[in-house]
């Protein structure tokens, strides 16, 4: 049987990517954000997953505004990126594991949550940038898990609720459970925390929303299922709703979690970021 | 055109809560932002940026505000933030100035605030 070890959440800012391609570790700007991950290194170390469920929001690669999926499911043998308007270089190609995707599909839909699947779908920063950060030198990695990419809309509103989100991680957990083979899975919820790129509030930040978020998702996640979409705008910033795919990804682990390891810091680029790695109980 | 029951625009200050609205708005000038994840593209954009948005069948304000590079014009005729930012990628804008246009300081100040936000 599938089994869940944990979930790991981080920002996921492009200039990360650039920021490791030079090796800026003990940068003073970039070691506090750098320092978030040796204990999540570690872990990953130790238990080695088989599979990563990676739950990100796309940023206007796979998806445009013509078909805009609320819930998108990857399925493809192999998760590709692709140049996102930048001019940066693509990384190879993830391996997919398509048959746990359609499984996941399989038992998700059953439980009416009526996503899109996607046997083609590019993968921005997103989705790279904390496998960069997790498995160093991804997707070459001799570690690196096969992966399954799961977005959520939040380029456009309407916007899932905080509480769909939560209930969207928990059918994906019963689906995860409800898989024959024996695999070691890892769930990340991408993205966050509180920022804002447009607008004359651009640059915005709220710490004490942020660890308050930090604080109840670990324990009390359905506490922060209160929050409106308006109001996480309002207090998270435009982009901070991103905090929709930590909640995902909090559904997916179970009621019963231990914390390994969190980091926070102001700023990277023009976030908020934070990490956390949770694990499950055996 | 507007989605009357499901106004979205007034509650938060310096804030263009992207919906339906902003999308019918702005889907011209936000598909041909989105062109430009493809580099032939960039460059056939910054080869004859009027024929290119004539092309996608942006509006005359769009236009302006895209010839501005003016972030808050183009935000404010239905662009969204995504794909704005690979606009402002053409001309190697990071986001801090991008924030820093959007906000009337420099560059500099922008940055300066944000670090300002991890002080307390």
């Amino acid at each position: 049987m599938a089994r869940i070890l944990g979930g790991i959440t981080t920002s996921h800012i492009p200039s990360v990517g650039s920021a490791i391609a030079n090796e800026l570790f003990d940068d003073p700007y970039w070691k506090p954000f750098f320092d978030g991950y040796p204990k999540i290194h570690a872990w990953l170390d130790e238990h080695k997953p088989d599979l990563v469920i990676n739950i990100y929001n796309d940023h206007g690669l796979g998806f445009f505004l013509d078909q805009m999926p609320t819930f998108a499911i990857g399925a493809a043998h192999e998760c590709r990126n692709e140049d996102e308007g930048w001019g940066l270089p693509a990384l190879d190609p993830f391996p997919g594991a398509p048959e746990v995707s359609w499984h996941i599909i399989e038992s998700i839909v059953a439980d009416e949550f009526d996503i899109t699947s996607c046997q083609e779908l590019a993968v921005d920063h997103g989705f790279v940038v904390p496998m960069q950060l997790f498995w160093p030198g991804a997707p070459a990695n001799p570690d690196m898990p096969r992966a399954i990419p799961i977005s959520a809309n939040t380029v456009q509103h309407p916007i899932p609720t905080l509480k769909r989100a939560l209930a969207f991680g928990r059918a994906l957990r019963k689906a995860l459970l409800s898989y024959p083979e024996d695999l070691k899975v890892v769930v990340l919820g991408t993205g966050g925390l509180s920022h804002q790129l447009d607008g004359e509030r651009a640059g915005f930040i709220n710490k004490e929303f942020d660890l308050y978020c930090l604080e109840h998702i670990v324990h009390d996640p359905d506490k922060l299922t209160e929050i409106s979409r308006m109001e996480l705008v309002e207090k998270a910033g435009a982009q901070g709703t991103e905090f929709l795919m930590w909640m995902m990804m909090r559904g997916a682990l179970g009621g019963d979690v231990t914390e390994i390891t969190r980091n926070y810091h102001i700023p990277i680029s023009n976030t908020a970021s934070g990490t956390l790695l949770l694990e499950c109980a055996a | 055109m507007d989605s009357p029951a499901f106004d979205h625009h007034t509650h938060i200050p310096g804030t263009t809560v992207f919906d339906g609205t902003q999308a019918m708005k702005g889907y011209g000038l936000n598909k041909m932002c989105y062109s430009f994840n493809k580099a032939e593209n960039r460059e056939a954009f910054v080869a004859g940026e009027e024929g290119y948005m004539d092309k996608y069948g942006l509006t005359e304000a769009q236009k302006q505000a895209c010839r501005d590079r003016n972030v808050l014009a183009m935000i404010e005729e239905g662009g969204n933030i995504y794909y704005l930012a690979k606009f402002a990628g053409i001309f190697k804008l990071s986001v801090q100035d991008v924030g820093a246009q959007q906000t009337g300081v420099t560059t500099e100040e922008f940055k300066q605030k944000l670090l300002d936000a991890g002080k307390d």
